[in-house]
């Protein structure tokens, strides 16, 4: 068994070394791919044994890190796990053959194996995945390590290589989601940041419920938010260090400041001013501070968001009469408008792989989420309710999270989640209301 | 509290606020509970005399900033008032009803905030004594998700400096 490289270092301080080893010898080819991009409508079956403990003490943390990892699959709606009561092998050593017509008779296409380990403060997980029908591995075996309080990290991990071998695509779970955090009655909201793990473990507050907060959106390496405050009295840019909660204020903007996003090297924000009830586009460069206007006239120009080239800016604008989604230059200039459907866009969104636009329409009375190819073809809506906003991509591209609010006087929000095909929405649950999800990319 | 006590309160608050830096302090919002009701002669100076008789909040059509006919008749009391009294400074706060996006309504209500400056500006209110925010959708005064609320909710509301209005 060949130790081929480390592949990672540290994690927000915590030492996380993944170690992957060869596949056996000898092994046949696998054939089991999952396409996400809209083929696949039956769940793929797979079976995942609770992982071997491979000492006492790590006999509980293993049960937790099995469930982690089926959990974060199932949330993907690609898979369907076999219940272990119909298990015909066990699995009670992580080098044995594997049994694979006891796998092949409960149909499960997939096999998860694993083993952990917990010596010494150190957590070792260790696991392979098996294409069962076709009796062959997917991929190395891998050895993941690090504390034993970061277990679920590692267990998003396992998932997120899980995930890849078996579609092609990186995973996305080993991710953050900071978000507003709502309480209270409609006509008297209290909001709070909140961030937690993309399913909602780990939930910590960044902030007291004292000032209004809207809109965090995380930067290229997670380690900061961006976030609107009215903590002055009036709406402004914050940007918080999700670690040591420090806050930088952007003083010397004028007006009212919202709307902000990082460029994509994290050298600039782009935001929204409203000075004397005109809303233009600016970016700030992180280092100078200076600013650069983007957008000019008396039109409502909002919700910026860079290209992931950092090359253009996509945003909304109701220069032409209504709400309509713009795509300009980073540096400003000439804007050409790419949505021409019935109704308003708002809030675009460029996706992390580049290729599509998520928004949110309204029209008709009702809120959808959709997503267009950035030049504003082949728009497809994915929901639609009576308010449904502000859509964040996950760090491949491949699902949206957006708010929900519910009507009436008792209306609030809650977070959503949705694939990029329409298919598997479902609610992300949280503590209280909650909304403007942002995702974080993949923690490294 | 009995009325000459509260009264003689808020003017104490209001001409210790007039004096000071507007800047600060000015986004207190429901800080005085001021309720006229039953009251027979209120005195024209003051905060409730603004509120109940000539009317801290004016309303917007669906999507628009421009000021109505009503809008207009209750800015050109406003100014007159503050004309009047010429030591106090104010808030308007705009605001929008729920139905467009968070970002869009609160540039909306920017817009909405700054029409009433800029109209009261043009009555000889000077422009050194205004301040604006907005608040886009987050502060509905009606909650109910139909036109009647949200008519009510589309709105800009001048607050005088020391803590009135909705």
């Amino acid at each position: 068994m060949a130790v081929l490289h480390r592949i990672t270092g540290t994690a927000l301080g915590l030492m996380l070394a993944i170690i992957a080893f060869a596949a056996p010898v000898n092994a046949q080819q696998p054939t089991l791919k999952i396409d996400v991009t809209g083929g696949v409508v039956e769940p793929v079956p797979f079976a995942i044994p609770v992982f071997i403990a491979e000492n006492p003490a790590s006999a509980a943390i293993a049960n937790n890190i099995t469930r982690v990892i089926a959990e974060d699959l199932l949330s993907t709606g690609l898979f369907r796990e076999i219940p272990k009561a119909a298990h015909i092998s066990g699995v009670s050593n992580f080098n044995a053959p594997v049994q694979f017509a006891d796998w092949r008779a409960i149909n499960s296409q997939a096999l998860i194996v694993g083993a952990v380990s917990s010596t010494n403060g150190r957590l070792t997980v260790k696991f392979r995945l098996w294409d069962v029908f076709a009796q062959a591995p997917m991929g190395d075996g891998v050895q993941l390590s690090g504390s034993p309080e970061n277990w679920r990290r590692i267990s998003h991990k396992v998932a997120d290589a899980v995930y890849a071998r078996l579609t092609g695509e990186t995973g996305y779970f080993d991710s953050k989601i900071v978000f507003v955090s709502e309480t209270g009655p409609k006509n008297d909201r209290r909001k709070r940041l909140a961030i937690m793990d993309h399913d909602g473990a780990g939930l910590a507050y960044l902030t007291s419920d004292e000032h209004l907060v809207l809109a965090p959106r995380f930067s290229p390496n997670n380690r900061d938010i961006l976030y609107t405050s009215y903590e002055s009295g009036v709406p402004r840019v914050y940007m918080m260090n999700v670690d040591t909660l420090q806050l930088r204020v952007f003083e010397n903007l004028p007006g009212m400041g919202f709307a902000p996003r990082f460029s994509p090297d994290g050298g600039k924000i782009v935001l929204s001013i409203s000075e004397r009830g005109n809303t233009d586009i600016y970016t700030v460069d992180l280092s100078s501070g200076q600013r650069t206007r983007l957008t000019s006239g008396p039109s409502i120009d909002t919700a910026p968001s860079f290209s992931p080239d950092g090359q253009q800016i996509v945003f909304e604008s109701d220069r032409g009469g209504s709400q309509q989604l713009y795509v300009m230059s980073a540096n400003g200039g000439d804007a050409k408008r790419i949505s021409f459907g019935n109704g308003r866009y708002a809030t675009p969104v460029w996706s992390p792989r580049g290729d599509l636009i998520a928004f949110t329409k309204i029209v008709g009375g009702r809120f959808h989420i959709g997503v267009m190819r950035v030049d504003g073809t082949q728009e497809r809506l994915l929901t639609a309710s009576f308010i449904d906003e502000a859509p964040t991509w996950s760090p491949n591209g491949r699902v949206l999270l957006f708010f929900r609010v519910s009507s009436g006087a008792n209306g609030a929000p809650q977070i959503y989640s949705v694939d990029i095909t329409g298919r598997n929405m479902h609610m992300v649950p949280t503590p209280s209301f909650a909304s403007d999800p942002a995702w974080s990319g993949l923690l490294k | 509290m009995t009325y000459l006590t509260k009264t003689a309160a808020i003017m104490a608050l209001l001409a210790t606020v007039a004096c000071t830096d507007t800047t600060g302090g000015l986004f207190g919002g429901n800080g005085s509970d001021i309720n006229g009701a039953g009251i027979g002669s209120i005195d024209e100076a003051s905060l409730e005399y603004f509120q109940a008789s000539i009317g801290s909040t004016v309303l917007f059509e669906v999507d628009q900033s421009s000021l109505s006919a009503d809008t207009i008749a209750t800015l050109n009391a406003q100014a007159v008032w503050l004309n009047t009294n010429s030591t106090v400074s104010i808030l308007i706060e705009g605001h929008a009803d729920e139905q467009g996006t968070r970002e869009y309504n609160i540039a909306l209500g920017s817009k909405r905030a700054s029409s009433v400056r800029d109209y009261l500006v043009s009555q000889g209110v000077a422009d050194s004594r205004i301040s604006i925010v907005s608040y886009g959708k987050e502060r509905p005064v009606a909650v109910c998700s139909n036109i009647s609320c949200w008519s009510q909710n589309r709105r800009a509301v001048t607050i005088v400096n020391g803590g009135m209005g909705v």
